[in-house]
């Protein structure tokens, strides 16, 4: 192959070399098909960065306390040179906006280009999450929406009040989406038009749901006989006739005592949280995608001579140190590094699909020396970090990052080693892995049990235990959110099996009624 | 396709509201570090900001989460030894987690504190919080030399330099209206009986009168046109009024006893005191100028430098600083344009006769030109004359002269908080 000059060699750089490093990494993307929103690309500075990583990657958000606290921790890590600021920060919206800090140095530049503006942009538009939870090209307008509005109704309503509703709705935020209906696509303009009608329709109609007299406790369970109650009102059974899952969405609709400017907040945040919700699954595979194609076009730039060996030596030596994984005993260990995991997988699937060993052609049937771009695209789109990893975990990168599982069970004594990177292992690792992804084991499993509309108008969320664990101790703080926003007394009932195992409530009940 | 935009010229601080929000929410945890901080600095660096940590339980945010117990699975990488079914023994503080779960830092401060900075300004902010200059608006306009000049609507008269050219022009053209109105018509007149004239037979037509009338129009026509476009009488000027504007200048005479009996301590204690004082005043004017009077039994100005680390010996006598301080006020600070601040440090040692002496020279002479006289008495030791003296001139001037004793570095800042307590508290 004919060997290029460089575009420019050095650490300095200036829009020109940018704009040409672009073009030829924007050509190699394609050869690779890569397809990509239109770029955005912002060169900003360090101070910028950090209000942009304050903001926790929202060009735009409302005002809050708690993205102060982001900043002033942020700000704190990079004074003090724990943090670089420098990778990643791409927002998945249309067209797809990248922020490159002024003081990088060239390669930096290059890397968060390819990194950024062709590996995650790629990832964001052809992701199934993302292209069923979010719409890139309504975000940043919906984003103007809810500051406008919020900030509105701090005007009118006081930031106090504002503040209160926002941190109830923040603690309940994981719990915003319904995982098993796909949402309708959201618009700004949508919104603005819709909203003064919703509010008028949303409290007549909570109004309906409400008009019933609430009862003292006592008739309680045995409502009324049917004498007594011929028309069989108090015969409905529960409310929600189903768990329901979006405690968010439950209390927009349902919370009996909320404003309409309320409830118009909890959906702010609710659809906030929705857009963030294929992020929390991906991790793994969006920063391994990412770094896998950084890596490849930073090679067929030098490959063609448009970069020097120096600048792919100062490349090498930072991708090194992102795919670092420190081991489980490490004073760095900080749990799994996705950039590495991801890497490794991606890396190995096209090592699978290229040279196959006969351990691949066991495992991987059907896509050892398939097509590697072809898997690798396949893979990107069709699966979240959970089914990714029960996928495609090859033994190879079980071995090559020594994985073991461990068994921690606070009814045994010991820790027991349940699985390594063995014969044996490989298939148990892989699984456990997996799990450990998961978003419904990661975070507890609770939902909305019943709304007690004809009683005490109390709510009751059912936990759902995985593997006996219990709540941590935070969840009175939420429960008090939870109050906040419901309005009446919230109860949470722990559920091993079908036995209650642990019962929460608040407002707490008086010591002296206690059993 | 892409494009790039450069956003380095773009407003920074994007977060300063939410940072303000977060330092609102936690005033109080705040307020205790700082003043904690006032407290523990050494004199040279009030100037810079504060670390504060907040307990990082007080400004979590909640989530429903996994506490320890039950049982788990943890997938870990860099195995060496562990073979399958190894058993091993839970680490100790591992808080359950065992090996999987990082993020318990050993370095620097734990996941317990919450840490970060505050600028220079939040942090005097916060020093100088609920504290108020006493008796800002004591200085009536009336005394004010200090004048600035403002718009005050137009007037007719003033100098070129002021004038008003659309209000001038639109002078102009009303009076050109004006004037033209009554020859217009009477032009019109002439010319419509000119033509009435004319549209006659010959025979009846009078050439006289038609001469006449023409004679009219043209003179008309003249008059017309010599109308001015623009008449001095049409000239408008913006008026400026001098206001008398508050004074924005103030100084502050620092007066220390130098005298074998003060130690370093005792200067290093006055030098904190003065210090909290310069640093409110320079937030609450544009200027503050420092005027440094030391005194044994004689009183000289001297730099801050000297002030604070020369060592004399003697015996004391105050009322030569306090002289001292009426010249310089009187040579060179008139009343009118500079706000007046005296603080002195002393540990109470003062030749007997001579504390009536100062009682009279405050009360007489310096006093009713003061904005504020603090006075602070470095020493565990029971008072002697000067404090008396100075306990009379306090019931003349309650509001303007105030007094306090400090017995150790870690009053000061509580005596400075008393001294300047917001009146509305007081």
């Amino acid at each position: 192959m004919n060997l290029k000059t460089p575009i420019a060699t050095g650490s300095d750089w200036n829009f020109g070399i940018l704009t040409d490093y672009e073009h030829e990494i924007a050509r190699l993307a394609d050869e690779y098909r890569l397809d990509t929103y239109p770029n955005q690309i912002e060169i900003i500075t360090s101070e910028q960065m950090m209000d942009a990583y304050a903001s926790v990657g929202m060009p735009v958000g409302y005002h809050h306390w708690s993205f102060g606290k982001q900043f002033l921790s942020v700000e704190q890590a990079y004074r003090r040179g724990q943090m670089g600021l420098a990778y990643e920060l791409v927002i998945n919206s249309d067209p797809c906006i990248a922020y490159l800090m002024e003081e990088n140095t060239l390669m930096m530049q290059v890397l968060v280009m390819a990194h950024a503006c062709y590996g995650h942009n790629s990832f964001f538009k052809g992701n199934y999450l993302f292209r069923t939870w979010t719409d890139a090209s309504a975000i940043v307008d919906y984003l103007v929406f809810a500051r406008k509005y919020v900030s509105e109704c701090e005007e009118r309503h006081g930031v106090a009040a504002v503040e209160q509703l926002l941190d109830a709705c923040h603690a309940l935020q994981n719990y915003g989406v319904d995982r098993y209906k796909r949402p309708s696509p959201i618009s700004a303009e949508e919104e603005a038009r819709r909203q003064t009608e919703r509010e008028e329709y949303l409290q007549s109609q909570v109004n309906m749901l409400w008009r019933t007299i609430p009862r003292s406790e006592a008739l309680d369970t045995p409502l009324m006989d049917d004498h007594e109650d011929p028309l069989g009102l108090h015969q409905q059974g529960r409310y929600p006739e189903e768990p329901q899952e979006n405690l968010l969405y439950f209390i927009e609709k349902n919370a009996p005592l909320l404003a309409p400017w309320q409830r118009e907040i909890v959906r702010i945040v609710r659809k906030l949280a929705q857009y963030f919700y294929p992020q929390r699954q991906t991790q793994v595979m969006n920063e391994g995608w990412a770094t896998f194609w950084h890596y490849t076009l930073m090679n067929r730039l030098f490959d063609e001579g448009l970069v020097d060996e120096g600048l792919i030596l100062e490349f090498l030596q930072s991708h090194t140190a992102v795919v670092n994984q420190p081991g489980f005993d490490s004073p760095h260990y900080s749990g799994i590094n996705p950039y590495a995991l991801g890497f490794a997988m991606f890396s190995d699937i096209r090592r699978i699909c290229e040279t196959p060993t006969d351990e691949d052609r066991e495992w991987f049937p059907d896509i050892a020396g398939s097509d590697w771009l072809d898997t690798l695209h396949f893979a990107m789109r069709n699966f979240k970090d959970e089914s990714f990893v029960q996928q495609f975990l090859s033994p190879k990168v079980i071995r090559d990052l020594k994985l073991f599982s461990l068994v921690d069970d606070d009814s045994e004594e010991l820790l027991s080693i349940e699985a390594i990177h063995d014969e044996r292992g490989y298939q148990r690792v892989r699984e456990a892995l997996s799990v450990q992804y998961a978003l419904s084991v990661r975070e507890p499993n609770i939902q909305v049990w019943k709304a007690d509309i004809r009683g005490d108008r109390s709510l009751t969320l059912h936990h759902v235990q995985d593997r006996r664990r219990p709540l941590a101790k935070s969840v009175y703080p939420v429960m008090r959110h939870l109050h906040h926003l419901w309005g009446f007394p919230v109860k949470l009932a722990s559920l091993e099996g079908d036995d209650i195992v642990r019962r929460y409530q608040w407002p707490l009940p008086d010591k002296t009624s206690e059993r | 396709m892409s494009y790039f935009i450069d956003r380095r010229l773009n407003a920074r601080h994007k977060s300063a509201v939410n940072r303000q929000r977060f330092l609102d929410r936690y005033r109080t945890h705040i307020k205790r570090s700082v003043e904690e901080a006032v407290n523990r600095r050494s004199i040279t660096d009030m100037e810079r900001g504060e670390k504060v940590s907040i307990p990082a339980r007080d400004i979590s945010e909640p989530v429903f989460q996994h506490g320890p117990g039950g049982e788990r699975t943890i997938v870990s990488p860099g195995n060496r030894e562990f073979v399958e079914g190894d058993r091993l023994r839970r680490p100790t503080g591992g808080g359950g987690g065992g090996a999987g779960e990082g993020g318990a830092s050993d370095q620097g401060e734990g996941m317990d504190e919450f840490a970060f900075s505050l600028t220079r300004e939040e942090f005097l902010e916060f020093v100088f919080d609920g504290l108020e200059l006493p008796h800002l608006e004591r200085k009536q306009l009336v005394d004010l030399e200090e004048v600035k000049p403002v718009r005050a609507g137009i007037s007719k008269d003033g100098v070129p330099s002021r004038i008003n050219i659309v209000r001038s022009m639109r002078e102009a053209q009303a009076r050109r209206i004006a004037m033209r109105a009554p020859i217009r018509r009477a032009l019109r007149e002439a010319i419509e009986a000119l033509e009435m004239e004319e549209r006659k037979d010959p025979v009846l037509r009078n050439p006289s009168r038609v001469t006449e009338l023409r004679a009219e129009i043209e003179r008309l026509e003249k008059r017309l046109e010599s109308v001015p476009f623009i008449d001095t009488y049409d000239l408008r000027y913006n008026h400026l009024v001098n206001q008398p504007q508050p004074s924005n200048k103030a100084v502050m005479f620092c007066i220390m006893d130098v005298s074998g009996s003060m130690t370093q301590s005792h200067k290093d204690i006055a030098k904190r005191f003065f210090l909290l004082l310069y640093l409110f005043l320079e937030r609450n004017y544009e200027k503050v100028e420092l005027v440094f009077v030391r005194h044994h039994t004689a009183a000289k100005e001297v730099d801050e430098e000297e002030f604070f680390y020369s060592r004399e010996t003697g015996g004391t006598i105050v009322s030569s600083a306090l002289t001292l301080v009426d010249e310089i006020v009187t040579r060179r600070y008139p009343t009118a344009q500079w706000n007046l601040y005296v603080a002195q440090a002393s540990d109470g040692d003062n030749w007997d006769d001579d504390s009536t002496t100062c009682r009279e020279l405050l009360v007489k002479s310096l006093m009713p030109r003061l904005q504020y006289y603090t006075y602070v008495e470095i020493t565990p030791h029971a008072h002697q004359a000067l404090w008396e003296e100075y306990e009379s001139v306090q019931d003349d001037f309650p509001e303007r002269f105030a007094m306090r004793q400090i017995v150790e570095a870690g009053d000061i800042y509580p005596v400075f908080r008393e001294l300047f307590r917001r009146r509305a508290e007081a």
